[in-house]
């Protein structure tokens, strides 16, 4: 069999990561309040007891805030960043480019524990939604920095200059032709963006105030074992949005990479 | 009157010196072309005239008004890009009328305007597509409509028709030809190609390396080009070494390598020059084999032996190595039913027009 050993490493490798995700949806549906086999029966009372818990629908709302927030702001900065690394030559672009992307692979912890010291020593300013939004915006901002650099290059620079030729201002040209032609870029990059300001845990823990966000209630919940099989259905719940959102950013991206005529490279899925 | 003055035109880039004090004039109405190859700053000339490259010194005048400070949205010239820049979100119709939005025309008259590009182009009935669908002549076409549209005073072609493959940009030569003439606006085509040059324009300038060589009709660069650089860039040219004999009244009598004595009027001199050891150029068409044994009175024969060959159908090119001389010389024959093709290894008997000969200083 050709690439025998390769298949059942990449079989085994897709086990690995998703067996465990497949087992949230399984408990949801379990008619037991202890996580173990033999599974009990199905049932949907779990999330029947999800819709009744009032904090749990502040923690959402919480988070949908933040989310919104945080992928507007990473986006308008991600369209400003992306064009000026792919539009424009300055002095040191490429340390700053690098300077700007880094979030993306610095440990969680640290940059939550120092915006933790900065916020709290600094600045002395109360924790609070807006904090979580600002340490969400600088992890989002790469992504949305990658994404949109990708539209942005594959943007032949003469469309600019066309419409400028035609009698366009800078902005004009930047608003009726750019904005149109990266706009699945920017739908992609904000979804994205939106989607891991939802599930971020670590930055959330550290710099939320009294009104926790989605994964920090349950990281919450989870000190109470009774509490465990509605957890399970509130994940389940968020890992199917996730996908719905991340789906929905790809197909916007892909389409946007067609419509300038490029080479797909890359992307998230 | 010229409708566009370039004086001392200088453009740096860092260190870089583009551009070397450009002066040049070009014509209402004129279709002139500038030529050389990649990196002789022919691009950034074009931009600087449409305004998206500012100058670091020198005077742009269009119709007569200083351009500096003007911004390209508000210079009376349009441009065709190299990419065409077909937006790619517009129809067919909404890219043609794009220039005109700001004009605010009621629907109708847009619509009517758009039509009339449109069919000037050729493309009537294309304005609904969307301009994605449409092929490499299609594009070129509708950038060509989207730039006409604006009546401009001057239109800017940045190497249109490089990305058309060879029967389509032939095609396209006349094609351009003919609607320049119907239009009667100035166009200044970029290219790279001097076969396209000489067929397209009333005047050619010639670029090499950020300076105007020569400009000139094709005919003339052609038959006179100035310097070797510009006989080699254009069309082929055999260069043999001179030795200056002496000035015998109107003429001057050189003894050229392989082919003997000429008699070189002072027209065929660049600038009047003369002291110098010079290089004669001669086109492949100013040589001729001869077949019949007998050749005309008073012609000059040489000999060589055919040391290689390239047949066109129409024309054979024969590379001959003439007795005494060490680099063969390219010679064009239109080919006869009644002439045979020479084959390699054959001898050949060599004669040629001394009226055709082009002196070069070095």
């Amino acid at each position: 069999m050709r690439g025998g050993w390769l298949r059942i490493y990449a079989i085994t490798y897709l086990v690995f990561l998703y067996l465990p995700v497949i087992l949230l949806p399984m408990f949801a549906f379990n008619d037991g309040t202890v996580m173990a086999f033999p599974l009990k029966g199905f049932t949907t009372q779990w999330f029947v007891q999800l819709a009744g818990i009032e904090a749990l629908h502040g923690a959402l709302l919480n988070s949908v805030f933040i989310a919104t927030i945080t992928a507007t702001l990473s986006v308008l900065l991600g369209i400003c960043a992306a064009r000026a690394s792919t539009r424009f030559r300055f002095p040191f672009k490429a340390p700053i480019m690098g300077a700007i992307m880094v979030p993306l692979v610095l440990p969680e912890i640290i940059v939550a524990v120092s915006l933790l010291v900065v916020v709290v020593q600094v600045l002395d300013l109360p924790l609070s939604a807006w904090t979580v939004i600002a340490g969400h915006t600088l992890i989002c901002t790469p992504f949305a920095i990658a994404i949109l650099s990708s539209a942005f290059q594959g943007l032949d620079q003469s469309f600019e200059e066309a419409a400028i030729d035609l009698g366009e201002t800078r902005w004009g040209a930047f608003r009726n032709i750019i904005l149109p032609l990266v706009a699945p870029g920017i739908i992609a990059s904000f979804l994205i963006c939106f989607t891991i300001s939802l599930d971020e845990f670590i930055i959330a823990f550290f710099l939320t105030g009294a009104e926790p966000t989605l994964p920090v209630y349950i990281w919450g919940q989870l000190r109470f074992p009774t509490k465990i099989p509605a957890v399970m259905a509130l994940g389940t719940l968020m890992l199917l949005a996730s996908l719905i959102i991340l789906s929905v950013a790809e197909f916007y991206r892909r389409r946007g990479v067609a419509r300038v005529g490029g080479n797909d490279s890359g992307g998230f899925l | 009157m010229s409708i566009i003055s370039l004086q001392g035109i200088e453009k740096f880039y860092g260190e870089y010196h583009a551009l070397k004090g450009i002066d040049c004039e070009i014509a209402e109405g004129e279709f002139f072309s500038l030529l050389g190859p990649s990196g002789c700053g022919k691009t950034t000339l074009l931009r600087v005239i449409a305004g998206f490259e500012d100058v670091s010194d020198g005077v742009v005048l269009l119709g007569g008004q200083n351009m500096a400070g003007v911004p390209a949205n508000k210079r009376p010239t349009n441009m065709v890009f190299q990419s065409y820049a077909i937006f790619p979100h517009l129809s067919v119709a909404q890219n043609v009328g794009y220039g005109l939005r700001r004009a605010k025309l009621p629907p109708a008259e847009l619509e009517a305007r758009v039509a009339e590009a449109l069919d000037m182009v050729g493309l009537s009935g294309f304005g609904a597509r969307a301009a994605h669908a449409l092929s490499g002549g299609q594009r070129q076409r509708v950038a060509l409509a989207r730039a006409l549209i604006l009546k401009p005073k001057v239109l800017l072609l940045d190497e249109p028709l490089s990305a058309l493959d060879k029967k389509m940009r032939e095609q396209m030569q006349s094609e351009l030809r003919r609607l320049q003439r119907q239009v009667g606006i100035t166009f200044i085509l970029v290219t790279h190609d001097q076969e396209e040059a000489l067929i397209m324009s009333d005047r050619i300038a010639v670029m090499f390396e950020g300076e105007i060589a020569q400009v000139a009709p094709p005919q003339e660069l052609y038959r006179r080009p100035v310097t070797r650089r510009v006989g080699e860039f254009i069309g082929v040219m055999n260069f043999l070494d001179a030795r200056h004999l002496d000035d015998g009244g109107d003429k001057v009598r050189f003894d050229l390598e392989g082919l003997g004595e000429a008699s070189i009027s002072h027209d065929q001199l660049p600038f009047g020059a003369r002291a110098f050891a010079p290089v004669v150029g001669l086109r492949p068409e100013a040589l001729s084999v001869i077949y019949d044994a007998k050749p005309e009175p008073g012609q000059r024969v040489v000999e060589g032996e055919v040391v290689d060959l390239s047949y066109y159908g129409d024309m054979t090119y024969y590379e001959v190595q003439l007795d005494g001389t060490t680099q063969p010389v390219t010679i064009s024959m239109k080919n006869l039913a009644t002439r045979p093709v020479l084959e390699r290894g054959a001898r050949a008997r060599v004669t040629w027009d001394e009226g055709s000969l082009v002196v070069f200083a070095t």
